[in-house]
């Protein structure tokens, strides 16, 4: 019963691993930039949800509806500040610059939150946070519960986004062919600008999600980052679900790692999966490249 | 010749140093700068001869300073304790690079930069206190073999940048980083130079690590994997000149400076200055200080000689609009 404990708290867990790199993915097949400091907007749009509970008692599901739209006017400066410089280079020029810009940005921003928040970790102790739901021995977090729910429709709400209007069809057409985009009256520019926002936007998401169970510290951006890539790794490009898929995937093969092997090889788990990938099938579990 | 001679004279003088001078101030601030350049130098192996950006540099220089230090404590001697961690960072190396760099696009970094963060958390947890150095050990340090440990690592990073930059190996990096699909149409053995060239850049990763665990007298095990060490080999690159010989050589001398200006007022602020530094760099200024001297040289008068020409134009038929 433990294993179905664990499985499912992983899975819980995964599901935001899902979000956070839905997010990154986003920017990646569109723009074809990594973005690394993917996991430092998710510490930031934590941390507005920290700073509007402690500040006004704002609940932090409340704050979904500022953290998100902060994120994405944070992500579209970004991009027309340094992202969006690197447009105009050859492909892999612009995917090696825009990692170096992520990683120096990443440092940046780590910085400037132990200068605005301290190093210390601050949560949100909210009046629902220890409460449970039993069903047989297994006991699940409601507010975990909620957030992986939270997660999942706002996959749902990008899903219909990008396949039923008209600036959603724009992003998936130049995230395929920016020049048949552009031929079709695309305006690549602006494509790229909402493309990058949102899915900063989906970083501040999820760090919202992130702060409903888990403490936000500035050094948590490194991990996020990670978690995501290594869930873009594993999914593939081009499926939201299968991305989500993978991020549950991910969480409970380190929950079970972790309960089977120690905590210790909780983190190298999502490498050894990563380099598996890597040699078996490079386009990812659910890739279609 | 003039450039060969201006080392041997560099050389000679950074040999002589500790026999110059007997303030240890000094001859720490050698140190620093001769160990940033193994740091940066090793970096600039893979990443500015070849292309291949690696977001894990602290891995190598982790592995290297653990191993060593873990072996030098337990009683062996100080080379073999090196040539130990030395393996384990090359053989890291190849564990990451032979199926990440046989791909193309972000695989290498993405790999790199989880190997470092995965070893960084596991060594937190399995050897978390400080390794520090007995009281004999303390009565015996002296400076002058550390510091001629992390010349011979300078040297030697940057004499095999200078052997990149000349040898036939060297040309078919450069020529993988200009374009893969050529550089394997005219016959060159992409994976293999690759695999090569991050063999070269991590086992001086790892003697840089090995000497840092020398030279440290207490370091948490986990700090020698922190991402910081990888942030510093690509700022004093970068700074410097990506894919120079010298450029590594410059920037770090640069960047110890700074930082020892600046660490003592403003410990949380150099660091934002020196991201801010980074982005901008590589935002605007994509040579380097050594491109930016060679500009300035050309501007004063036509004697100057520019270490590089500027990047050749690409052909558009990839471009991206605007």
């Amino acid at each position: 019963m433990i294993v179905v404990q664990n499985v499912v708290f992983g899975a819980l867990v995964g599901g935001l691993y899902g979000v956070a790199a839905v997010g990154l993915a986003l920017v990646f097949g569109v723009l074809k930039m990594l973005n690394v400091s993917h996991g430092e907007l998710i510490m930031l749009g934590g941390y507005l949800s920290v700073w509007l509970f402690s500040l006004w008692g704002l609940d932090p599901f409340a704050s979904l509806a500022v953290s998100g739209p902060v994120l994405f006017l944070v992500g579209a400066a970004l991009y027309l500040g340094l992202f969006g410089r690197l447009v105009p280079l050859h492909d892999e020029e612009k995917l090696k610059n825009s990692i170096l810009i992520g990683f120096g940005l990443a440092l940046i921003l780590q910085v400037l939150a132990i200068l605005a928040w301290t190093a210390d970790e601050r949560a949100i102790p909210t009046a629902y946070a220890g409460q449970v739901w039993r069903v047989g021995p297994v006991v699940v977090p409601l507010a975990r519960l909620a957030a992986f729910a939270v997660g999942f429709v706002a996959l749902g709400g990008l899903h219909l986004f990008l396949n039923r209007t008209d600036p959603g069809r724009a992003i998936r057409a130049t995230a395929e062919d920016w020049q048949a985009a552009a031929l079709m009256g695309v305006s690549v520019r602006r494509t790229y600008l909402y493309a990058f926002g949102l899915g900063s936007a989906l970083a501040g998401v999820s760090g919202t999600l992130v702060s409903i169970a888990d403490a936000i510290s500035p050094s948590i951006g490194l991990p996020w980052t990670l978690k995501a890539l290594i869930v873009v790794v594993l999914a593939g490009l081009g499926s939201i679900f299968g991305t989500f898929v993978a991020g549950v995937g991910l969480g409970v093969a380190e929950s079970l790692s972790a309960f089977f092997l120690g905590g210790v090889y909780r983190e190298v788990v999502g490498l050894v999966l990563f380099l598996v990938v890597l040699a078996v099938r490079p386009s990812g579990l659910f890739g279609r490249a | 010749m003039r450039g060969v001679a201006a080392a041997a004279l560099v050389l000679g003088l950074l040999a002589a140093a500790p026999a110059l001078t007997d303030r240890t101030a000094v001859l720490n601030w050698l140190f620093l700068v001769l160990l940033h350049v193994g740091i940066a130098q090793s970096w600039n192996l893979l990443a500015g001869f070849g292309g291949q950006v690696n977001l894990g540099h602290a891995a190598f220089f982790g592995l290297g300073a653990v191993v060593a230090r873990v072996l030098w404590l337990g009683g062996m001697g100080v080379p073999w304790a090196l040539l130990g961690g030395v393996a384990a960072a090359g053989a890291a190396g190849l564990v990451i690079g032979a199926p990440s760099l046989r791909l193309r696009g972000a695989y290498f970094a993405i790999g790199t930069l989880a190997l470092a963060e995965i070893l960084r958390i596991t060594f937190a947890n399995a050897m978390p206190n400080v390794s520090a150095l007995t009281a004999a050990q303390l009565g015996a340090y002296t400076l002058a073999p550390r510091y001629y440990l992390a010349l011979l690592l300078a040297a030697g990073a940057t004499a095999a940048a200078w052997g990149f930059s000349t040898s036939r190996f060297g040309l078919g990096l450069a020529a993988i980083r200009e374009d893969e699909d050529v550089a394997a149409a005219i016959g060159i053995p992409t994976f293999r130079q690759k695999l090569l060239a991050l063999l070269a850049s991590t086992v001086f990763a790892g003697l840089a690590g090995g000497v840092f665990a020398y030279y440290h007298l207490s370091f948490y095990p986990s700090f020698a994997f922190s991402p910081i060490w990888t942030f510093d080999a690509l700022l004093i690159t970068f700074l410097g000149g990506v894919g120079t010989v010298w450029g590594p050589v410059a920037g770090a001398a640069f960047f110890v400076l700074v930082r020892e200006a600046l660490a003592l007022r403003l410990a949380e602020l150099h660091l934002l200055i020196f991201g801010a530094l980074f982005v901008a760099v590589v935002v605007a200024l994509p040579g380097g200080l050594m491109q930016a001297g060679a500009a300035l040289g050309r501007r004063r008068g036509p004697r100057a000689r520019g270490p590089a020409p500027p990047p050749r134009p690409r052909d558009t038929s990839t471009r991206s609009p605007c």
